[in-house]
């Protein structure tokens, strides 16, 4: 099958096409690389004819691409088009629009590696992304919105490229393989008019990556948050092992747009092509986002205490009310004979207000420390360094 | 309400107006209704239940959990955006509702004021039940989905003006009623409203503007809203500044008792300038061996190795006091503080052990910790245990400062900035000279002004002269093999 490709040339000329033939890495395909972006807009010659559009994303930072998926949403005229997204990220662990990091995911772990948490705007679980797992986005009008059949692309896709291959789609709106690994799971946003639904599928994921940062970071939390549910996950290469990348794309987008279709090719990462994209990727970074959205949660734990100097140990309660990131309340029941209430009420009392957060806290308990000396500095040091390690 | 469809006036939306109905000229067959008590029940969408009672300046409108698609019939409310008492706009975002791992934003349809609301943070939202009571102003439209996409002869015209480089327009249909009669480009007015929504304002402002004349009111304003007043020139901007007050909390409530605890100690300062002309040179020289090892080299490393190479020498500057100044510690490890501006506030890191360290394993660890304070990622035991701190102001700006000591610490000095100032030369001639200036505070209980004084001889001397200093203790100097060697044979440090 071919791609058409149109060039649209609308009255404000806000872009331009460049062209790249690049027959030999794509068999019969044009691929057009776009410098900006083809939107709703109504062309005197008749517009864009294209109904259905295949966007592959070049970038591969998590917080670009879901930036984009917030782009397109809210600037293309999807009562008329339906488009598909095509993405992948290095690897990161992504939340769910309301849930608690802190219990999905171990934020320390993840920082001594690098991976990166980024919270995207559509409900449901924690996922792991890397380039082995496959990105889809479906975008459509909000009358339009059904995830059935958004999966039904993707099985009845898997099927054509691998004859036999037993994938089905569940009532949760995973795919299953074999009918018990699970390949891919799906979250979608319902704004004002328009829709998005978007899927995994796992294709190479390192998987033993996933394991070792889907855990919670501290014991204690109590919260309302959307829990992520566990699954058995498989990977397609492992039970379709010539299944390569490309080759996988190629047949979801034929099953997508059966007939011509328009595959342009994003790079998220200038603000010309995508006028105010840095401006959400930068919302999306900020810790207010990320952390900030958390739901309301509380801390309830048993802090171990020692000295450092003398085998002596104690033990202390700690409860925290945590909204909006922002710890509203602290209360630690350190035992008088250990430190002197005054001292740990003096640390509590710095921390309200203040983000739950292990860096603002240690910047907090540091300035703390400076008045203290011997017994009972190293003491409420060790208390210190108790408290902040519960902030993951 | 009225329920005939404007597009026979003009327009595309039903006419909301409450109470009287206020709109346009009508044709002469159509009837103009007296009041929503010609509203029949039959003519309610079914989407929206709206009733106004009789006589009201603002009706209170029930809003309702629209459907959500799929057969979704309850949602779990997450997160409001409003709460009773706020002022909302048409598409303003009310409420964040999570079913069934969808996460939907639901905005409003209305102008006014929120009244109610039906449910709290996690409890279940039932669709086609009231979400929340809006108090509408009079004369505001109701925007219904669907009527837009029904009349085809006004949609299209308006497609044209709702997408401008691919940027929806956020207007109510008046302002875009309003463009429309005036042959306006929307894509051409800048809004000011929410989110860059285009006003009605906007529209004349911009009116004005291209006839330079206040324009006459047409005839739909002049029914409507009487045109009181010309538009608006540029405003001049007006200073609405209020006070704000809100509590010191974390970090900042924290440094308020440090730097009580700080001016307990009676301080003396002590300033001086260096000729830094050489260290330039050699710097210069470093810079590129150290990036070839990846490590960014800025003057800190040679301004704290300096400092260490003098405090073996006075190790009453490295010393602490107790409570009731009884008792002097003289601490064994160079831990020397680096004052950092992060986006917290002037957090204080540390470089254990300097007297261990050569000057590359010192830039080495800046570095770390430099990646560290922009992330806002520092670890107490990065910022404890500091035994004496150079502050590098002068990065900033400024030439002299009187640097507060930090508790427990003794001793402090503030760097200003490197300026090229003429100096004489040995010859008796005119030379430029890169002149840093330095202001010492020391604690006035334990330290004398000839110790500060002798200490930032010598500090000065090391820095002065990099290449010429080689003492016999087991650092070495600062000079290129001085460098070069630690990096080879560097001492383990234990954390």
């Amino acid at each position: 099958m071919s791609v058409y490709v149109s060039s649209v040339v609308n009255a404000d000329v806000w872009f331009t096409l460049n062209y790249t033939r690049n027959c030999s890495q794509l068999r019969t395909r044009t691929v057009v690389s776009c410098t900006a972006w083809i939107c709703g807009g109504t062309a005197p010659s008749g517009g864009c004819r294209h109904k259905l559009i295949i966007l592959r994303s070049r970038s591969t930072d998590v917080y670009q691409n879901l930036a984009l998926e917030d782009w397109i949403d809210a600037n293309v005229d999807l009562q008329r088009r339906g488009v598909l997204l095509l993405w992948r990220n290095r690897p990161a662990v992504v939340i769910g629009r309301h849930q608690n990091p802190w219990t999905e995911c171990d934020l320390r772990a993840m920082r001594r590696v690098g991976i990166p948490l980024a919270r995207r705007r559509s409900g449901g679980g924690t996922v792991f992304h890397d380039l082995g797992n496959l990105n889809l986005t479906f975008f459509t009008s909000k009358k339009a919105y059904d995830r059935k059949r958004n999966l039904k692309v993707i099985t009845e896709a898997l099927r054509r490229v691998r004859p036999g291959l037993d994938v089905q789609a569940t009532d949760r709106y995973d795919i299953l393989l074999n009918g018990h690994y699970k390949i891919s799971g799906t979250a979608s946003r319902l704004s004002r008019k328009s829709s998005y639904h978007h899927c995994t599928l796992l294709h190479s994921a390192d998987r033993s990556a996933l394991s070792a940062v889907l855990r919670p970071s501290c014991p204690g939390i109590h919260s309302n948050a959307t829990p992520s549910v566990p699954s058995p996950v498989a990977n397609l290469l492992d039970h379709a092992p010539t299944l390569q990348w490309e080759e996988l794309l190629d047949g979801l987008e034929q099953q997508y747009s059966t007939g011509t279709l328009l595959l342009l090719l994003a790079s998220p990462g200038s603000d010309s092509t995508f006028p105010g994209l840095s401006r959400t990727v930068a919302e999306l970074r900020s810790w207010d986002w990320t952390f900030g959205k958390t739901p309301k949660f509380s801390v309830q734990t048993l802090l171990d205490l020692t000295d450092g100097r003398s085998p002596a140990r104690s033990s202390a309660r700690l409860h925290m009310e945590v909204k909006n990131g922002l710890m509203e309340s602290c209360e630690l029941d350190v035992p008088e004979d250990w430190l002197p209430r005054p001292l740990s009420a003096e640390l509590m009392n710095s921390l309200v207000g203040e983000r739950f957060c292990p860096h603002r806290a240690a910047a907090a308990a540091a300035a703390l420390l400076r008045t203290e000396s011997g017994e009972r500095q190293s003491r409420l040091h060790n208390l210190c360094d108790a408290v902040v390690s519960v902030m993951g | 309400l009225c329920t005939r469809p404007l597009s026979h006036v003009t327009g595309t939306s039903r006419c909301s107006a409450a109470g009287r109905c206020t709109l346009l000229p009508v044709s002469p067959d159509q009837q103009r209704p007296e009041s929503c008590r010609d509203l029949k029940p039959d003519d309610v969408d079914d989407v929206t239940d709206a009733f106004c009672p009789a006589v009201s300046r603002g009706p209170i409108v029930q809003f309702k959990l629209s459907d959500i698609g799929e057969g979704i019939m309850e949602v779990t409310v997450k997160e409001w955006y409003v709460k009773e008492g706020d002022k909302v706009s048409q598409f303003d975002s009310i409420c964040e509702v999570q079913s069934d791992k969808a996460s939907v934003t639901i905005t409003s349809r209305y102008d006014g004021v929120i009244r109610k609301l039906y449910y709290d943070v996690d409890a279940t939202a039932l669709v086609g039940k009231p979400l929340v009571d809006i108090e509408t102003e009079s004369g505001s439209e109701v925007i219904q989905e669907e009527d837009v996409v029904e009349t085809p002869a006004m949609a299209r015209e308006e497609h044209t003006h709702q997408e401008i480089k691919g940027h929806k327009t956020q207007a109510t249909p008046a302002v875009r009623r309003l463009a429309m009669e005036n042959n306006i480009k929307l894509s051409e007015v800048v809004g000011t409203g929410k989110d860059g929504r285009i006003l009605k304002e906007d529209i004349l402002n911009f009116l004005a503007k291209q006839t330079g004349a206040i324009l006459p009111p047409t005839p739909f304003q002049e029914i409507q809203t009487p045109v009181t007043k010309p538009p608006p020139t540029t405003p001049k901007p007006v200073f609405t500044g209020k006070d704000v007050t809100e509590p010191l909390k974390g970090f900042h409530k924290a440094m308020v008792k440090t730097m009580s605890a700080a001016l307990k100690i009676p301080h003396f300062g002590y300033c001086d300038e260096v000729d830094l002309s050489r260290l330039v040179a050699l710097r210069a020289e470093l810079r590129s061996v150290a990036e070839g090892r990846g490590v960014k080299l800025s003057y800190m490393p040679f301004f704290i190795k300096a400092a260490s190479l003098g405090l073996l020498h006075f190790p009453i500057l490295n010393a602490s006091v107790d409570e009731g100044c009884q008792n002097i510690t003289y601490k064994a490890s160079h831990n020397i503080g680096l004052a950092m501006d992060t986006n917290q506030g002037l957090l204080v890191p540390n470089v254990k052990n300097v007297q261990l360290l050569s000057v590359f394993e010192i830039a080495q660890e800046l570095n770390r910790l430099q990646a560290l304070g922009s992330t806002g990622q520092l670890g107490t035991s990065d910022l404890t245990g500091g035994t004496f701190t150079l502050s590098n102001i002068g990065s900033i700006g400024g030439t002299y400062a009187k640097p507060v000591i930090l508790p427990p610490e003794v001793a402090i000095g503030a760097l200003g900035k490197i300026q090229v100032l003429p100096r004489f030369g040995a010859g008796g001639q005119v030379i430029p000279a890169h002149i840093m200036k330095v202001s010492w505070s020391a604690d006035h209980r334990i330290i004398d002004g000839a110790t500060m004084c002798r200490f930032s001889n010598l500090w000065r001397e090391y820095l002065e002269n990099p290449g010429q200093h080689d003492l016999k203790e087991q650092n070495g100097s600062l000079t290129l093999s001085g460098f070069q060697t630690h990096s080879r044979s560097h001492v383990i440090r234990s954390d």
